[in-house]
């Protein structure tokens, strides 16, 4: 406990002698280093000299430097941004173009798609032609063999009728008159 | 009570309490004990030579590929160039850019001086107000010269605000003429002042840190000191610049 006091006796004194010292500065004046007058030209002459050294380095070496640097990347960006925009106008016209192609090679086949169609339906509609045609033709044919047919047949009818007509006349004692039997004969046929 | 007498009272009390936190900021030769002569080499003058040492070695050395994919030191260096390039651009406008060397040299200059003296035993040149006042009238007096030279007498139209009702407009003018007058006064105490409370701060910590009770909380406290002084040093180089290149936009162009 005593130390603990002397120990905040100690801070009080220290607090203190802060403060008589912060008085002394402003009484004294010269207690303050920065205040003291004999320092100044020293200080003012290094520190002019260190202003023109630094000046003249930065403005001569530094500055001009790095100002040649940082306009030749703006400069090399924007080039490459001209560069990186021009490639992208051509990739965009070799889309449109490839769109292009592909479009009319569509309506391309297409084209051939339906020419296609219709020579085939052409053809399809010539042989269709042709063969009703042939098939017309032999119907005709058959249809003239069938009449030459039936007509021998009618005309075969006609003669064994009469024969046989003039056998039953001349069979039954009776004088056979050619005429009257054709006549006979051709009224039964139509009848 | 000078600070010299508290500093041996505190080490004859046998406390191991010793404060001198304001020992950092003193100008010393390097070589011998004589007095401090206007061309005496002293820690003010290492720790400026180390600052161009750093600055030829992050944009002189860092950028010798002169690549087009960059290395990471010249990545770095081009970061710092575009940063500032583009806040001198944005703020003063086209015919501001001219001037971009100057104050990108004033940025280096703050910005390496302020890391380097964050380094254990360091110095930093712009904790003092000799420094920063070289720097800030230095700008007060480029921006006005370029301001009378740009737009000749009618540069002083800047304190005469044709939108203010004329009766007004004489005091406007008053309060205008004397902000200006005190710009190049706040902008070198403001760079000064950040480093100096700071760096007091600090070495305040770790006078305190003696004491084996508050060690740890001072410990924590220099830590947390340290890192808000990254940022001050960061921040105030910035503040620096972007001051500069409003002063500068307003020498350009006078109308508000």
């Amino acid at each position: 406990m005593a130390d603990e006091h002397n120990t905040v006796e100690h801070v009080a004194d220290a607090a203190e002698h802060a403060v008589d010292m912060a008085h002394g500065a402003e009484a004294g004046g010269a207690a303050m280093p920065q205040l003291d007058p004999t320092t100044f030209s020293n200080q003012i002459f290094w520190l002019l000299v260190t202003l023109v050294v630094i000046y003249l380095i930065l403005s001569k070496i530094a500055l001009p430097r790095i100002a040649a640097v940082l306009a030749e990347r703006s400069g090399t960006i924007t080039n490459d941004l001209a560069a990186a925009e021009e490639l992208k106008a051509k990739a965009v016209a070799a889309e449109e173009a490839y769109n292009k192609a592909l479009a009319d090679a569509r309506s391309e086949a297409a084209r051939i798609v339906d020419e296609t169609k219709a020579e085939i339906q052409s053809q399809l509609n010539a042989e269709l032609a042709k063969a009703d045609d042939e098939i017309a033709a032999k119907t005709a044919e058959g249809e003239k063999a069938i009449a030459a047919i039936r007509d021998n047949a009618l005309s075969s009818v006609t003669d064994v009728a009469t024969e046989t007509a003039a056998a039953l006349v001349a069979a039954l004692g009776g004088q056979a008159d050619d005429k009257a039997i054709a006549a006979a004969v051709a009224a039964q046929m139509k009848g | 009570m000078g600070i010299t007498d508290v500093a041996t009272e505190a080490h004859g009390e046998g406390t191991g309490l010793v404060f001198h936190p304001l020992d950092q900021f003193k100008v010393t030769p390097l070589f011998g004990d004589g007095p401090v002569h206007w061309y005496t080499i002293t820690n003010a003058t290492l720790w400026m030579a180390f600052a161009v040492l750093a600055i030829v070695a992050m944009f002189v050395i860092g950028s010798r590929g002169r690549a087009i994919v960059p290395s990471r030191g010249q990545s770095i260096a081009e970061l710092f160039y575009g940063f500032v390039y583009k806040m001198v651009e944005d703020i003063t406008g086209h015919d501001g850019v001219k001037y971009f060397p100057y104050i990108f040299s004033l940025f280096c200059f703050i910005f390496f001086a302020n890391f380097l003296g964050l380094l254990p035993l360091s110095f930093s040149p712009t904790s003092h107000i000799a420094v920063t006042a070289v720097l800030g009238f230095g700008v007060f007096i480029i921006v006005t010269l370029i301001g009378f030279v740009k737009n000749g007498i009618g540069f002083l139209g800047m304190f005469w605000l044709k939108d203010a009702p004329l009766a007004l407009r004489p005091i406007i003018a008053i309060i205008e003429v004397i902000s200006y007058f005190v710009r190049p006064v706040s902008h070198s105490i403001r760079l000064a002042g950040n480093i100096t409370a700071g760096h007091a701060m600090i070495k305040v910590f770790a006078g305190f840190a003696a004491i084996a009770a508050v060690a740890p909380v001072s410990v924590v406290a220099i830590a947390a000191v340290y890192g808000l002084e990254v940022l001050v040093a960061g921040i105030q180089a910035y503040v620096f610049t972007i001051l500069t290149c409003i002063y500068l936009k307003d020498a350009l162009h006078p109308a508000h």
